[in-house]
């Protein structure tokens, strides 16, 4: 008797599981922190009837390590940023998928198709892009800002006051910028000048934090700071006197994609999911969010004024940004080392 | 459980003879599981080669012991010197991590001392303030800190009000801050297990002191310290260890500038470094120290117990 009902019971928790399996799918995200809002899931899920789970990350190397570490199977898609996406399809974590799988492919904006990090989009779609550079606090500093000068020989005023990314590749990068020398140099000459530039910077700073880039402007704890633009917009939102540079030495541009993961559990509602955010009002609503700037056309009429108007969304025309290159093995090596020094 | 209670010793003996290895196999599962499987597996990827990117080839390698004792210059083709950065980065973590314990010490011994030399309901009062903070996570108190403590916070504004000070002291992103946040972090730590000593203390020790025209020094130093010695060790283990490892208070207070042993092996896994064997063996070289410490400490509890 006990025992028939035992197995009764577990036939029918068995048939409730694979009732839910079947009723509706499921969407599994890997996500960076605050940046996709959570009407716009509530959205998808209610349009497609699937539930959707989503997890966060950091920083792209965490992704990339958490992933390694064996996570692949359990998400269907994640958010890397650009360089991330060119080495997550060197390590064969990435799935492709056919123009034609994607209805609204072709609102992709004709820039952002042909990217030198997924050429032809075979793996990836837009989801954000924006660009890195610096604050500056006019109240304290009134000079001319447009130089990476302002964070790597920095005046008077700044000095002991500025706060740079906990970023080695951003930082590197704009260091390389700054000193005109390529990304990834191998020439030893530069790599030494690179060095020496960041030793002699450092004393001049006042802290190490990428979560901490807009609160340290707002409280004045730092009085110019790394940081990406629409963190920047929403310093000044939030009461800074603080301008958003363009330098002109360059700054760095980046991107972040929705990719298709390799054994993704649920491939067919990833690529609705992707297919979803392809579409203008629902990429607007990101945009909106976390102010950046979307990578697909006919978003102009869903935008708020704030969005538009911002002059961190908005770099001068004459001024080019710079993707940050994912160095080969033996200078990421002396990068690492660079790195270490800096910060030991 | 009646029986039990009725049941004499030798009785109890004979229900469990036998058992003894079974009973004591749910302690070894979780002994196993999560302290000998996990230092294993380091151990074991400290001496692997590290892949591109994070992850390990499962190749034998000294080659993350090398890189933490050998500087082979920028590049690595130049003969090796000792390596200086990482023993920096432990020589910082165990100096702040010393400083920590001892300024925990310092406040924590009298503050036990005080609690335990109070009356009943007051003692369980002054016990439960004491743990009050700490029912916040440690993050939002660090925080919290944070703002006390920053050029244009509270506590500056106050100080200046009061015309204590002419301009702000800078605070934050020093040491000091460091310091501050570790102590303010671990204070209960020390306060505790002291307090559990002082408490056992029998004061017609004291007394008996007193008769024999010991100063109040004296007592201290050759009686009540002697006694209460355990509860101190006790104490400053469970400061030191904590703070060894800490990197919210180096981040968040000390603006992260320089590395810590614990934001060093971090580092290694979730940044751009990804070199995992190197994470590994610098977490091994860690607990190695920390292994030959209390090593120190067991012996010479040993010593004291045969004399």
């Amino acid at each position: 008797m006990k025992r028939s009902r035992i197995i009764g019971m577990s036939a029918l928790a068995l048939m409730l599981a694979a009732g839910v399996a079947h009723a509706e799918g499921k969407l599994s995200i890997y996500h960076w922190f605050e940046y996709m809002p959570q009407e716009l899931l509530d959205k998808f899920a209610k349009e497609y009837d699937v539930e959707v789970t989503m997890d966060t990350f950091d920083s792209n190397e965490a992704l990339l390590a958490s992933l390694k570490a064996g996570k692949m199977g359990s998400y269907d898609v994640a958010i890397p940023g650009d360089y991330m996406v060119e080495i997550m399809t060197g390590e064969g974590m990435l799935d492709t998928f056919e123009p034609s799988e994607l209805s609204n492919f072709g609102n992709i904006a004709p820039q952002w198709v042909d990217v030198p990090f997924d050429r032809g989009r075979k793996h990836s779609i837009p989801y954000q892009w924006g660009s890195t550079s610096f604050a500056v606090n006019r109240d304290v500093y009134k000079g001319d800002i447009n130089t990476l000068a302002i964070i790597f020989e920095p005046p008077e005023a700044l000095r002991g006051k500025i706060n740079v990314l906990d970023s080695q590749g951003e930082v590197l990068a704009l260091a390389s910028m700054y000193l005109g020398i390529p990304q990834c140099t191998s020439d030893r000459n530069q790599l030494r000048a690179l060095n020496d530039l960041l030793q002699n910077a450092k004393p001049h700073w006042a802290s190490f934090g990428s979560d901490i880039a807009k609160d340290v402007l707002v409280s004045g704890d730092a009085a110019a700071g790394m940081i990406w633009n629409g963190f920047a917009a929403k310093a000044r939102e939030e009461g800074a006197n603080i301008e958003y540079a363009f330098p002109k030495e360059g700054f760095v541009v980046w991107m972040d994609n929705v990719v298709l993961l390799k054994d993704a559990p649920n491939r067919d509602n990833a690529l609705k999911f992707m297919n979803f955010l392809l579409e203008p009002e629902n990429v607007a609503a990101v945009t909106n969010y976390a102010q950046y700037t979307a990578g697909v056309t006919g978003v102009e009429p869903y935008l708020e004024a704030a969005v538009t108007d911002a002059p961190e969304l908005n770099p001068p025309a004459d001024q080019k940004g710079e993707f940050i290159q994912a160095c080969p093995q033996e200078v990421q090596t002396v990068y690492d080392k660079i790195w270490t020094d800096l910060k030991k | 459980m009646v029986a039990g209670i009725e049941n004499n010793n030798s009785s109890n003996t004979s229900t469990y003879a036998g058992l003894g290895s079974l009973l004591i196999l749910p302690t070894w599962l979780v002994i196993g599981f999560f302290l000998v499987l996990p230092v294993l597996m380091m151990l074991v990827y400290s001496f692997l080669t590290k892949e591109f990117r994070g992850g390990v080839i499962w190749e034998f390698s000294l080659a993350a012991y090398d890189q933490f004792f050998f500087d082979r210059g920028l590049f690595g083709d130049e003969p090796p010197k000792i390596e200086w950065t990482y023993i920096i980065i432990f020589w910082r973590s165990i100096w702040l991590a010393a400083v920590a314990t001892f300024l925990c010490l310092l406040v924590g011994f009298p503050t036990a001392w005080f609690i335990a030399t109070r009356s009943g309901p007051n003692k369980s009062l002054w016990l439960f303030l004491i743990t009050i903070p700490y029912w916040v996570n440690l993050l939002i108190r660090t925080i919290s800190m944070k703002f006390l403590i920053r050029d244009t916070g509270p506590l500056n504004e106050w100080l200046l009000a009061a015309g204590v000070i002419p301009e702000p002291i800078h605070m934050i992103n020093t040491n000091f801050a460091v310091q501050l946040g570790l102590f303010y972090s671990y204070l209960p730590f020390m306060v505790l297990p002291i307090y559990a000593a002082v408490e056992r203390y029998n004061f017609a020790y004291s007394e008996a002191a007193a008769d024999l025209y010991a100063g109040r020094w004296a007592t201290l130093r050759k009686i009540i310290l002697p006694i209460v010695k355990p509860g101190i060790i006790a104490g400053c283990i469970l400061v030191f260890v904590p703070s060894l490892g800490a990197f919210l208070a180096p981040d968040l207070l000390g603006g992260a500038k320089n590395f810590m042993i614990g934001s060093l092996i971090e580092e290694q896994f979730k940044g751009n470094a990804g070199n995992w064997p190197f994470g590994a063996a610098a977490a091994m070289i860690l607990l190695s120290m920390v292994l030959i410490v209390l090593t120190f400490y067991a012996r010479q509890q040993m010593k004291q117990g045969k004399r």
